[in-house]
Protein backbone atom coordinates (compact mmCIF):
# COMPACT_ATOMS: atom_id res chain seq x y z
CA UNK A 1 0.00 0.00 0.00
CA UNK A 2 1.40 3.56 -0.57
CA UNK A 3 3.19 5.46 1.64
CA UNK A 4 1.25 8.97 3.09
CA UNK A 5 3.25 12.14 4.97
CA UNK A 6 1.82 12.10 8.56
CA UNK A 7 0.99 15.43 9.53
CA UNK A 8 1.22 15.63 13.25
CA UNK A 9 -0.32 19.31 13.97
CA UNK A 10 -0.51 20.50 17.30
CA UNK A 11 -2.97 19.50 19.99
CA UNK A 12 -1.84 15.29 19.28
CA UNK A 13 1.77 15.01 19.49
CA UNK A 14 1.67 18.29 22.46
CA UNK A 15 -1.04 17.27 24.34
CA UNK A 16 -2.07 13.09 23.89
CA UNK A 17 0.46 12.11 22.15
CA UNK A 18 -0.80 8.93 22.86
CA UNK A 19 -2.92 9.38 19.52
CA UNK A 20 0.08 9.82 17.82
CA UNK A 21 1.60 6.52 18.81
CA UNK A 22 -1.50 4.72 18.88
CA UNK A 23 -1.63 5.54 14.70
CA UNK A 24 2.16 4.81 14.04
CA UNK A 25 1.16 0.96 15.58
CA UNK A 26 -2.35 1.08 14.36
CA UNK A 27 -0.90 1.66 10.65
CA UNK A 28 2.39 0.20 10.98
CA UNK A 29 -0.50 -3.45 11.77
CA UNK A 30 -2.29 -2.63 8.42
CA UNK A 31 0.59 -2.48 6.67
CA UNK A 32 0.54 1.44 5.76
CA UNK A 33 4.09 3.10 5.61
CA UNK A 34 3.28 6.66 7.92
CA UNK A 35 6.66 9.11 6.94
CA UNK A 36 7.43 12.34 8.69
CA UNK A 37 6.95 15.19 7.69
CA UNK A 38 10.12 17.25 8.24
CA UNK A 39 9.96 21.03 9.67
CA UNK A 40 5.67 20.98 9.24
CA UNK A 41 4.31 23.49 11.32
CA UNK A 42 0.62 23.72 12.78
CA UNK A 43 -1.93 23.20 9.81
CA UNK A 44 -2.56 26.30 10.78
CA UNK A 45 -5.74 25.85 13.27
CA UNK A 46 -8.99 27.21 10.75
CA UNK A 47 -10.78 28.78 13.64
CA UNK A 48 -7.76 30.64 15.42
CA UNK A 49 -5.71 31.45 12.08
CA UNK A 50 -8.76 31.37 9.08
CA UNK A 51 -10.78 33.66 11.08
CA UNK A 52 -7.84 36.57 11.50
CA UNK A 53 -6.18 36.46 8.39
CA UNK A 54 -7.41 33.85 5.12
CA UNK A 55 -3.93 35.01 3.70
CA UNK A 56 -1.40 34.31 6.01
CA UNK A 57 -3.83 30.78 6.64
CA UNK A 58 -3.31 29.69 3.60
CA UNK A 59 0.24 30.64 3.25
CA UNK A 60 0.91 28.75 5.90
CA UNK A 61 -0.89 25.54 5.07
CA UNK A 62 0.54 25.96 1.51
CA UNK A 63 4.35 25.67 3.07
CA UNK A 64 3.11 22.27 4.45
CA UNK A 65 1.67 21.17 1.32
CA UNK A 66 5.20 22.03 -0.49
CA UNK A 67 6.91 19.50 2.14
CA UNK A 68 4.66 16.79 1.39
CA UNK A 69 5.00 17.27 -2.42
CA UNK A 70 8.83 17.49 -1.77
CA UNK A 71 8.81 14.38 -0.71
CA UNK A 72 6.32 12.65 -3.17
CA UNK A 73 3.53 11.89 -0.66
CA UNK A 74 -0.26 13.12 -0.42
CA UNK A 75 -0.95 13.96 3.40
CA UNK A 76 -2.89 11.69 6.08
CA UNK A 77 -4.20 13.51 9.22
CA UNK A 78 -5.50 12.17 12.18
CA UNK A 79 -7.21 15.58 13.10
CA UNK A 80 -10.59 17.02 11.49
CA UNK A 81 -9.20 20.55 11.99
CA UNK A 82 -5.70 19.79 10.39
CA UNK A 83 -7.92 17.96 7.60
CA UNK A 84 -9.78 21.03 7.44
CA UNK A 85 -7.33 23.35 7.10
CA UNK A 86 -5.09 21.30 4.84
CA UNK A 87 -8.02 19.76 2.64
CA UNK A 88 -9.05 23.08 1.96
CA UNK A 89 -6.28 25.28 0.90
CA UNK A 90 -4.86 22.02 -1.30
CA UNK A 91 -8.42 22.32 -2.95
CA UNK A 92 -7.93 25.79 -3.19
CA UNK A 93 -4.78 25.77 -4.88
CA UNK A 94 -4.64 22.86 -6.56
CA UNK A 95 -7.56 24.13 -8.51
CA UNK A 96 -6.83 27.81 -9.04
CA UNK A 97 -3.64 28.53 -10.83
CA UNK A 98 -4.27 32.69 -10.18
CA UNK A 99 -4.45 31.74 -6.28
CA UNK A 100 -1.77 29.92 -6.73
CA UNK A 101 0.19 32.24 -8.00
CA UNK A 102 -0.30 34.85 -5.51
CA UNK A 103 0.43 32.52 -2.61
CA UNK A 104 3.65 31.40 -4.34
CA UNK A 105 4.77 34.41 -4.09
CA UNK A 106 4.68 34.98 -0.49
CA UNK A 107 6.56 31.59 -0.10
CA UNK A 108 8.89 33.03 -2.33
CA UNK A 109 9.32 35.84 0.20
CA UNK A 110 9.92 33.62 3.20
CA UNK A 111 12.25 31.43 1.34
CA UNK A 112 9.62 28.05 0.15
CA UNK A 113 9.92 26.49 -2.58
CA UNK A 114 7.07 26.79 -5.11
CA UNK A 115 3.90 24.85 -4.65
CA UNK A 116 3.05 22.78 -7.83
CA UNK A 117 -0.58 22.40 -6.54
CA UNK A 118 -0.41 17.63 -6.89
CA UNK A 119 -1.14 17.26 -3.26
CA UNK A 120 -4.18 15.25 -2.10
CA UNK A 121 -5.34 15.57 2.00
CA UNK A 122 -7.02 12.76 3.49
CA UNK A 123 -8.56 12.12 6.75
CA UNK A 124 -7.55 8.99 7.97
CA UNK A 125 -10.94 7.42 9.01
CA UNK A 126 -11.72 8.12 4.96
CA UNK A 127 -8.29 6.08 4.32
CA UNK A 128 -9.50 3.27 6.73
CA UNK A 129 -12.93 3.05 5.17
CA UNK A 130 -12.01 3.53 1.50
CA UNK A 131 -8.10 2.01 1.34
CA UNK A 132 -7.87 -0.40 4.06
CA UNK A 133 -11.28 -1.40 3.93
CA UNK A 134 -13.95 -2.40 7.17
CA UNK A 135 -13.30 -5.85 6.42
CA UNK A 136 -9.24 -6.25 6.93
CA UNK A 137 -10.18 -4.00 10.33
CA UNK A 138 -12.51 -6.61 11.57
CA UNK A 139 -10.27 -9.86 10.72
CA UNK A 140 -7.69 -8.13 13.16
CA UNK A 141 -10.03 -6.84 15.98
CA UNK A 142 -9.81 -9.29 18.37
CA UNK A 143 -10.91 -6.94 21.61
CA UNK A 144 -13.34 -4.42 22.77
CA UNK A 145 -16.35 -6.46 22.43
CA UNK A 146 -19.80 -5.37 23.07
CA UNK A 147 -18.89 -1.71 24.30
CA UNK A 148 -21.68 0.52 23.75
CA UNK A 149 -19.85 3.74 21.47
CA UNK A 150 -20.96 7.26 21.01
CA UNK A 151 -19.06 8.15 17.86
CA UNK A 152 -18.61 11.89 17.74
CA UNK A 153 -17.58 12.37 13.60
CA UNK A 154 -17.24 16.54 14.68
CA UNK A 155 -17.61 18.89 12.39
CA UNK A 156 -14.61 19.35 9.77
CA UNK A 157 -14.03 15.94 8.63
CA UNK A 158 -16.99 15.84 6.76
CA UNK A 159 -18.26 19.24 6.14
CA UNK A 160 -18.20 21.43 4.09
CA UNK A 161 -20.09 18.33 2.00
CA UNK A 162 -19.56 20.34 -1.61
CA UNK A 163 -15.79 20.15 -1.48
CA UNK A 164 -15.64 17.17 0.69
CA UNK A 165 -17.43 15.07 -0.77
CA UNK A 166 -16.97 12.08 1.64
CA UNK A 167 -20.22 10.80 3.09
CA UNK A 168 -23.56 12.37 3.70
CA UNK A 169 -23.08 14.89 6.30
CA UNK A 170 -26.43 14.70 7.94
CA UNK A 171 -26.56 11.01 8.10
CA UNK A 172 -23.08 10.03 8.10
CA UNK A 173 -21.80 5.62 8.26
CA UNK A 174 -18.26 5.29 7.81
CA UNK A 175 -16.90 5.98 10.60
CA UNK A 176 -19.85 4.16 13.05
CA UNK A 177 -18.86 1.34 10.45
CA UNK A 178 -15.36 1.23 11.13
CA UNK A 179 -16.10 1.48 15.48
CA UNK A 180 -18.29 -1.75 14.84
CA UNK A 181 -15.81 -3.26 12.69
CA UNK A 182 -13.59 -2.99 15.86
CA UNK A 183 -15.99 -4.99 18.09
CA UNK A 184 -18.09 -2.33 19.87
CA UNK A 185 -22.11 -1.22 19.33
CA UNK A 186 -22.32 2.27 17.76
CA UNK A 187 -25.08 4.08 19.12
CA UNK A 188 -28.05 6.36 18.05
CA UNK A 189 -28.06 9.37 19.91
CA UNK A 190 -29.96 12.82 20.06
CA UNK A 191 -27.96 15.21 17.66
CA UNK A 192 -25.55 13.04 17.20
CA UNK A 193 -24.06 14.86 14.76
CA UNK A 194 -23.75 18.04 16.43
CA UNK A 195 -20.31 20.11 17.09
CA UNK A 196 -18.24 19.69 20.00
CA UNK A 197 -18.40 23.36 20.80
CA UNK A 198 -14.11 23.83 20.62
CA UNK A 199 -14.11 25.03 17.34
CA UNK A 200 -14.16 28.67 15.66
CA UNK A 201 -11.76 30.03 18.39
CA UNK A 202 -14.88 29.78 20.67
CA UNK A 203 -12.71 27.49 23.25
CA UNK A 204 -10.27 30.08 23.75
CA UNK A 205 -12.63 33.42 23.90
CA UNK A 206 -15.68 32.23 25.35
CA UNK A 207 -14.89 28.91 26.83
CA UNK A 208 -17.97 28.76 29.14
CA UNK A 209 -20.60 28.39 26.06
CA UNK A 210 -18.18 25.95 24.66
CA UNK A 211 -18.61 23.98 27.39
CA UNK A 212 -22.74 24.35 27.36
CA UNK A 213 -22.17 22.89 24.23
CA UNK A 214 -20.54 19.95 25.43
CA UNK A 215 -23.12 19.57 28.30
CA UNK A 216 -25.35 18.91 26.23
CA UNK A 217 -23.70 16.69 24.33
CA UNK A 218 -22.77 14.79 26.99
CA UNK A 219 -26.09 14.52 28.62
CA UNK A 220 -27.11 12.86 25.30
CA UNK A 221 -24.46 10.48 24.77
CA UNK A 222 -25.26 8.88 28.55
CA UNK A 223 -28.97 9.17 28.25
CA UNK A 224 -28.42 6.79 24.99
CA UNK A 225 -26.01 4.26 27.59
CA UNK A 226 -22.81 5.49 25.98
CA UNK A 227 -19.78 3.64 27.53
CA UNK A 228 -17.52 5.19 25.48
CA UNK A 229 -16.94 8.22 23.76
CA UNK A 230 -15.53 7.48 20.21
CA UNK A 231 -13.49 10.95 18.10
CA UNK A 232 -11.74 10.98 15.28
CA UNK A 233 -10.12 14.45 15.86
CA UNK A 234 -8.00 15.70 19.48
CA UNK A 235 -9.38 19.03 19.45
CA UNK A 236 -13.15 17.02 20.31
CA UNK A 237 -10.93 14.61 22.08
CA UNK A 238 -9.63 17.65 24.50
CA UNK A 239 -12.90 19.33 24.69
CA UNK A 240 -14.81 16.00 25.56
CA UNK A 241 -12.39 15.36 27.78
CA UNK A 242 -11.37 18.08 30.01
CA UNK A 243 -14.69 19.18 29.31
CA UNK A 244 -15.89 16.44 31.25
CA UNK A 245 -12.87 16.68 34.34
CA UNK A 246 -14.27 20.50 34.31
CA UNK A 247 -17.57 19.61 34.54
CA UNK A 248 -17.55 17.38 37.36
CA UNK A 249 -20.12 15.22 36.14
CA UNK A 250 -20.68 12.08 33.29
CA UNK A 251 -17.33 10.03 33.70
CA UNK A 252 -17.42 8.73 30.22
CA UNK A 253 -13.99 7.37 28.73
CA UNK A 254 -13.16 9.47 25.38
CA UNK A 255 -10.76 7.47 23.26
CA UNK A 256 -9.56 8.15 19.29
CA UNK A 257 -10.44 6.25 17.14
CA UNK A 258 -6.71 5.10 16.78
CA UNK A 259 -6.90 4.32 20.50
CA UNK A 260 -10.00 2.26 20.14
CA UNK A 261 -8.32 0.17 17.27
CA UNK A 262 -4.94 -0.26 19.15
CA UNK A 263 -7.03 -1.68 22.10
CA UNK A 264 -8.59 -4.01 19.52
CA UNK A 265 -5.61 -4.97 17.77
CA UNK A 266 -4.68 -6.28 21.26
CA UNK A 267 -1.72 -3.33 20.80
CA UNK A 268 0.29 -3.03 23.88
CA UNK A 269 -2.24 -1.05 26.47
CA UNK A 270 1.35 1.42 27.64
CA UNK A 271 1.64 2.34 24.55
CA UNK A 272 -1.93 3.93 23.92
CA UNK A 273 -1.04 6.89 26.31
CA UNK A 274 -4.37 6.56 27.97
CA UNK A 275 -3.19 7.67 31.56
CA UNK A 276 -2.80 10.83 30.44
CA UNK A 277 -6.31 11.52 29.59
CA UNK A 278 -7.91 13.92 32.71
CA UNK A 279 -11.27 11.72 32.37
CA UNK A 280 -10.09 7.88 33.74
CA UNK A 281 -10.04 5.28 30.88
CA UNK A 282 -11.23 2.33 32.72
CA UNK A 283 -11.74 0.19 30.30
CA UNK B 1 -25.58 50.39 26.16
CA UNK B 2 -28.89 49.20 25.11
CA UNK B 3 -29.29 48.02 21.42
CA UNK B 4 -32.35 48.11 19.64
CA UNK B 5 -32.89 44.30 19.26
CA UNK B 6 -34.56 43.93 15.75
CA UNK B 7 -32.17 45.66 12.72
CA UNK B 8 -35.32 46.06 10.65
CA UNK B 9 -36.98 48.74 13.19
CA UNK B 10 -33.94 50.70 12.84
CA UNK B 11 -34.47 54.15 10.07
CA UNK B 12 -30.84 53.75 8.83
CA UNK B 13 -29.46 53.59 5.41
CA UNK B 14 -28.22 50.44 4.02
CA UNK B 15 -24.28 50.88 3.29
CA UNK B 16 -23.40 48.64 -0.18
CA UNK B 17 -19.89 49.75 -0.32
CA UNK B 18 -19.26 47.34 3.08
CA UNK B 19 -20.87 44.71 1.57
CA UNK B 20 -19.41 44.95 -1.01
CA UNK B 21 -16.14 44.65 1.04
CA UNK B 22 -17.60 41.71 2.51
CA UNK B 23 -17.97 39.83 -1.02
CA UNK B 24 -14.16 40.68 -1.72
CA UNK B 25 -13.27 39.08 1.34
CA UNK B 26 -14.65 35.73 0.91
CA UNK B 27 -18.17 36.25 1.52
CA UNK B 28 -19.36 36.24 -1.97
CA UNK B 29 -22.14 34.50 -1.77
CA UNK B 30 -23.74 37.06 1.00
CA UNK B 31 -26.83 38.72 -0.84
CA UNK B 32 -28.30 35.28 -1.85
CA UNK B 33 -29.54 35.11 1.50
CA UNK B 34 -33.63 35.94 1.78
CA UNK B 35 -33.88 35.47 5.62
CA UNK B 36 -35.13 31.93 5.80
CA UNK B 37 -33.92 31.74 9.21
CA UNK B 38 -32.76 28.10 8.99
CA UNK B 39 -29.39 29.03 9.84
CA UNK B 40 -30.81 30.12 13.12
CA UNK B 41 -32.43 27.18 13.87
CA UNK B 42 -29.79 24.60 13.18
CA UNK B 43 -26.85 26.87 15.30
CA UNK B 44 -25.66 24.72 18.07
CA UNK B 45 -24.14 27.82 19.94
CA UNK B 46 -27.80 29.71 19.22
CA UNK B 47 -28.96 27.04 21.46
CA UNK B 48 -27.09 28.03 24.17
CA UNK B 49 -26.92 31.88 23.06
CA UNK B 50 -28.51 35.22 21.82
CA UNK B 51 -26.45 34.82 18.60
CA UNK B 52 -28.88 34.68 15.76
CA UNK B 53 -26.84 33.50 12.60
CA UNK B 54 -29.73 35.09 10.30
CA UNK B 55 -29.61 38.54 11.76
CA UNK B 56 -25.96 38.42 11.14
CA UNK B 57 -25.85 37.94 7.54
CA UNK B 58 -28.70 40.34 7.38
CA UNK B 59 -26.51 43.42 8.94
CA UNK B 60 -23.76 42.36 6.78
CA UNK B 61 -26.57 42.06 3.52
CA UNK B 62 -27.62 46.08 4.41
CA UNK B 63 -23.75 46.98 5.16
CA UNK B 64 -24.37 47.79 8.84
CA UNK B 65 -21.12 47.98 9.83
CA UNK B 66 -21.03 49.27 13.15
CA UNK B 67 -23.70 46.40 14.28
CA UNK B 68 -21.37 43.48 12.99
CA UNK B 69 -17.74 44.21 13.17
CA UNK B 70 -17.59 45.36 16.90
CA UNK B 71 -19.83 42.33 18.10
CA UNK B 72 -19.16 39.31 20.29
CA UNK B 73 -21.99 37.69 18.58
CA UNK B 74 -19.62 37.63 15.75
CA UNK B 75 -17.35 35.38 17.22
CA UNK B 76 -19.90 32.23 18.80
CA UNK B 77 -19.71 30.81 15.59
CA UNK B 78 -17.99 27.35 15.86
CA UNK B 79 -17.88 27.00 11.90
CA UNK B 80 -19.49 23.59 12.68
CA UNK B 81 -20.76 24.32 8.55
CA UNK B 82 -24.51 22.85 9.98
CA UNK B 83 -26.01 25.81 8.77
CA UNK B 84 -23.83 26.52 5.52
CA UNK B 85 -24.89 22.57 4.54
CA UNK B 86 -28.41 23.48 5.18
CA UNK B 87 -28.94 26.84 3.33
CA UNK B 88 -32.03 26.33 0.81
CA UNK B 89 -30.06 29.21 -0.97
CA UNK B 90 -26.55 28.23 -1.10
CA UNK B 91 -25.23 31.08 1.26
CA UNK B 92 -22.19 29.73 2.71
CA UNK B 93 -22.04 31.49 5.56
CA UNK B 94 -18.77 30.06 6.94
CA UNK B 95 -16.91 32.10 4.29
CA UNK B 96 -19.43 35.54 5.13
CA UNK B 97 -18.15 35.38 8.77
CA UNK B 98 -14.66 34.26 7.87
CA UNK B 99 -14.42 37.31 5.68
CA UNK B 100 -16.37 39.72 8.62
CA UNK B 101 -14.05 38.47 11.13
CA UNK B 102 -10.47 38.90 9.38
CA UNK B 103 -12.08 42.59 8.49
CA UNK B 104 -13.35 42.75 12.71
CA UNK B 105 -9.23 42.07 13.09
CA UNK B 106 -8.01 44.47 10.65
CA UNK B 107 -9.71 47.28 12.83
CA UNK B 108 -8.46 45.66 16.00
CA UNK B 109 -11.43 43.92 17.46
CA UNK B 110 -9.33 40.78 18.48
CA UNK B 111 -9.85 39.29 22.26
CA UNK B 112 -6.88 38.75 24.22
CA UNK B 113 -7.23 35.02 24.41
CA UNK B 114 -7.14 34.95 20.64
CA UNK B 115 -4.26 37.13 20.36
CA UNK B 116 -2.35 35.33 22.27
CA UNK B 117 -3.40 32.15 20.22
CA UNK B 118 -2.39 33.96 17.42
CA UNK B 119 1.18 35.22 18.89
CA UNK B 120 2.06 31.55 19.78
CA UNK B 121 1.18 30.26 16.58
CA UNK B 122 3.82 33.40 14.88
CA UNK B 123 6.26 32.90 16.82
CA UNK B 124 6.72 29.36 17.35
CA UNK B 125 4.85 27.64 14.45
CA UNK B 126 2.55 25.66 16.66
CA UNK B 127 -0.80 27.05 18.91
CA UNK B 128 -0.29 24.46 21.70
CA UNK B 129 3.61 24.91 23.96
CA UNK B 130 5.93 21.92 24.04
CA UNK B 131 6.87 21.32 28.23
CA UNK B 132 9.36 19.47 29.43
CA UNK B 133 6.48 17.01 30.90
CA UNK B 134 4.94 16.77 27.48
CA UNK B 135 8.38 15.07 26.28
CA UNK B 136 8.64 12.87 28.78
CA UNK B 137 5.49 11.41 28.39
CA UNK B 138 6.81 11.30 24.43
CA UNK B 139 9.61 9.40 25.32
CA UNK B 140 7.75 7.12 27.31
CA UNK B 141 4.95 6.23 24.55
CA UNK B 142 8.33 5.78 22.29
CA UNK B 143 8.17 8.59 19.98
CA UNK B 144 11.18 11.62 19.71
CA UNK B 145 10.83 13.30 22.56
CA UNK B 146 10.59 17.00 20.58
CA UNK B 147 8.64 16.05 17.38
CA UNK B 148 9.52 16.18 14.55
CA UNK B 149 8.34 19.66 13.07
CA UNK B 150 9.55 23.38 13.50
CA UNK B 151 10.27 22.36 17.06
CA UNK B 152 13.33 20.68 15.98
CA UNK B 153 13.87 23.01 12.53
CA UNK B 154 15.35 26.41 13.19
CA UNK B 155 15.38 27.05 9.43
CA UNK B 156 11.44 25.59 8.67
CA UNK B 157 10.67 28.00 11.72
CA UNK B 158 12.53 31.11 10.28
CA UNK B 159 10.11 30.38 7.09
CA UNK B 160 7.21 30.35 9.13
CA UNK B 161 8.20 33.55 10.55
CA UNK B 162 8.76 34.90 7.34
CA UNK B 163 5.44 34.64 6.28
CA UNK B 164 3.96 36.31 9.08
CA UNK B 165 6.08 39.15 8.44
CA UNK B 166 5.12 38.71 4.51
CA UNK B 167 1.20 38.65 5.30
CA UNK B 168 1.70 41.14 8.12
CA UNK B 169 0.11 38.99 10.32
CA UNK B 170 3.04 39.50 13.69
CA UNK B 171 1.37 42.79 13.55
CA UNK B 172 -2.21 41.81 14.37
CA UNK B 173 -1.01 40.06 17.36
CA UNK B 174 0.69 43.10 18.30
CA UNK B 175 -2.13 44.35 20.54
CA UNK B 176 -5.89 44.45 20.45
CA UNK B 177 -9.08 46.35 21.45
Amino acid sequence: MAKFGFFLGCIMPLRYPGIESSTRAVFDALGVELVDMQGASCCPAPGVTRSFDQTYWLSVAARNLVIAEKMGVDIVTICNGCFDTLFEAAHKLNHDAELRKKINKILKEAGVDEYQGTVNVRHFVELLYKDVGVEAIRAKARQGKGMKAAVHYGCHFLKPSNIKKIDDAERPHIFDDIVEAAGMTSLPFKDKGSCCGAGGGVRARTPDVALKMTKENLTNMQAAGAEVIVDCCPFCHLQYDAGQAQLKEFGIPVLHLSQILGLAFGLEKEKLGLECHLTKVNI
Amino acid sequence: MHRPVSVLAEAKEPNPEFTRKVVEAGGKTVNLCFQCGTCTGSCPSGRQTAFRVRKLVRRAQLGFEEDVLPSDDLWLCTTCFTCYERCPRGVEIVDVIMALRNMAVRKGYMAEPHRKVAELISKTGHMVSLRDEDKALRARLGLQGVPPTVFSDPKALEQVKRIGAACGFDKLTAGGK
